[in-house]
């Protein structure tokens, strides 16, 4: 119960603080954010829809190593557990998706523009689409277990082509990218020390609320099969 | 298990050339698509970048057409039971993949002749980065599309579920191949593609890797 309202507070904290202090061009206090040049006021969203997109990539990581795990083991709970981190990943990758593409239109005039990030947040999409689409069309439990086990590890091992290499050798407009100059490594230079601080309690934040999202999904699922199966028997 | 994998493949080319189904309608898919897409064109003008990505797109929607024949024909003649009594997962699978390779190649061969015949932008000045490009990209759309085959053909073959998975699996490969294309047609050298060159080897060398591990988790019910 406590981390509950740990978990509130800090969240809350998160939102007032990304969405209310100001940025001025030289912080005097602890509240003042920095003026990053070449993205100005819409550097707020780093708080936002950083730990999105990180979601959706820990949900994709996540549903990796359970279904790794079901092909070791064949226990069907790793299966309901890297459904639920699936569940939660499509969801995040919509709202990188989503808020990314609305930030693209203030920051660089268009929603979108196939930047590096953006095709490689659009094939994370596709992957999830096609999961899912896979494991609809199966009816044997078991099969469907495997089949889309076996799936989401071939399609992670795009992975790394998609979030490690393509943004940084492919020329983008993304802050973090290749060629960036106006906006640079973001993280590590333009932010002062209290902008990073609330980056990371809301990176953070979101960790926590997706892993207590994700145990309650798997949890539910768990009890789902188990009243099927009581059902089954009666 | 190298012959039994050379067996596997001289009975897929032997069936396949009995009934010639695949490569028909595999030609035919190609001529099919070149002509929608120069009906489209027209008298314009495309550019070089529009050549290549074209020149990828017939190779990979002919690719979803005809690759996953290999493990769907086993499943719809119900000769997979087979397959399982007189070799190994791994066995299968490269004999698959050769059959599938070999499938690739004279088919892409045919859509680059007919490129450069149909299309003005189409000229390749290095032929030698083609070459490596061509053999690297085709060696990962097989590996990458027989993996995706065997999953598909447990799945119950269905045949519009194969492009959908299939296509996030390769667009790391194709979005460099029609880099590369590009970098060829416009005549650059080795040291311009090195990035792009090193990108497709990983990824071959990662799939092969890949699927050969995974293979036995779909193959064996």
């Amino acid at each position: 119960m406590v981390w509950k309202i740990f978990l509130f507070i800090l969240l809350a904290f998160v939102s007032i603080a990304g969405i209310a202090f100001p940025i001025v061009p030289v912080p005097h206090t602890w509240y003042e954010f920095p003026l990053i040049p070449g993205l100005k006021e819409n550097a707020k969203i780093i708080f936002f829809h950083v730990p999105t997109a990180w979601l959706s990539v820990i949900a994709f990581l996540m549903n990796t190593i359970y279904s790794i795990q079901y092909l070791r083991k064949k226990d069907l709970d790793d299966d309901a557990k890297s459904y639920a981190a699936a569940q939660l990943g499509i969801i995040f990758c919509i709202l990188a998706t989503v808020t990314g593409a609305v930030w693209a239109r203030f920051a660089w005039g268009s929603f979108w523009s196939w930047d590096p990030r953006q095709t490689s947040i659009f094939a994370l999409l596709l992957i999830y689409g096609a999961w899912f689409a896979l494991r609809s069309s199966i009816e044997s439990e078991e099969k469907r277990a495997t089949l889309s086990a076996v799936y989401a590890i071939i399609a992670f091992l795009t992975v790394p082509f998609f979030v490690f290499i393509m943004p940084r050798i492919m020329s983008g407009l993304h802050p973090g990218s290749a060629d960036d100059t106006n906006s640079g490594p973001v993280i590590d230079f333009k932010m002062n020390a209290n902008m990073q601080l609330i980056f990371f309690l809301s990176l953070i934040g979101f960790t926590i609320l997706y892993f207590w999202m994700w145990n309650l999904g798997y949890r539910s699922i768990l009890l789902k099969n188990k009243i099927n199966k009581q059902s089954l028997k009666e | 298990m190298n012959s039994k994998a050379y067996a596997l493949y001289k009975k897929d080319i032997n069936s396949e050339l009995r009934t010639r189904y695949a490569v028909n309608s595999l030609v035919m898919f190609i001529i099919v698509a070149i002509s929608v897409i120069l009906f489209s064109i027209g008298n314009e003008k495309i550019t070089q970048s529009l050549t290549a990505g074209l020149f990828w797109v017939v190779i990979f929607f002919s690719a979803m057409s005809g690759l996953s024949r290999a493990f769907v024909a086993e499943e719809e003649r119900g000769t997979s039971l087979t397959l399982h009594l007189i070799a190994s997962p791994s066995t299968v699978f490269s004999g698959k993949l050769l059959f599938n390779l070999i499938l690739v190649f004279c088919m892409n061969t045919i859509v680059a002749v007919l490129f450069s015949i149909l299309f003005e932008a189409f000229i390749i000045r290095n032929f030698a980065l083609f070459a490596v490009s061509f053999i690297l990209g085709n060696t990962g759309l097989a590996i990458a599309s027989t993996i995706i085959a065997a999953i598909i053909s447990k799945a119950g073959a269905k045949g519009t579920l194969y492009p959908v998975l299939s296509f996030p699996i390769l667009l790391p490969l194709i979005l460099t191949c029609v880099q590369l294309t590009l970098l060829s047609n416009q005549g650059a050298d080795f040291i311009e593609a090195k990035f792009e060159l090193a990108i497709v080897i990983c990824y071959d060398v990662i799939m092969l890797t890949g699927s050969y591990m995974l293979f036995d988790f779909v193959w064996k019910d």
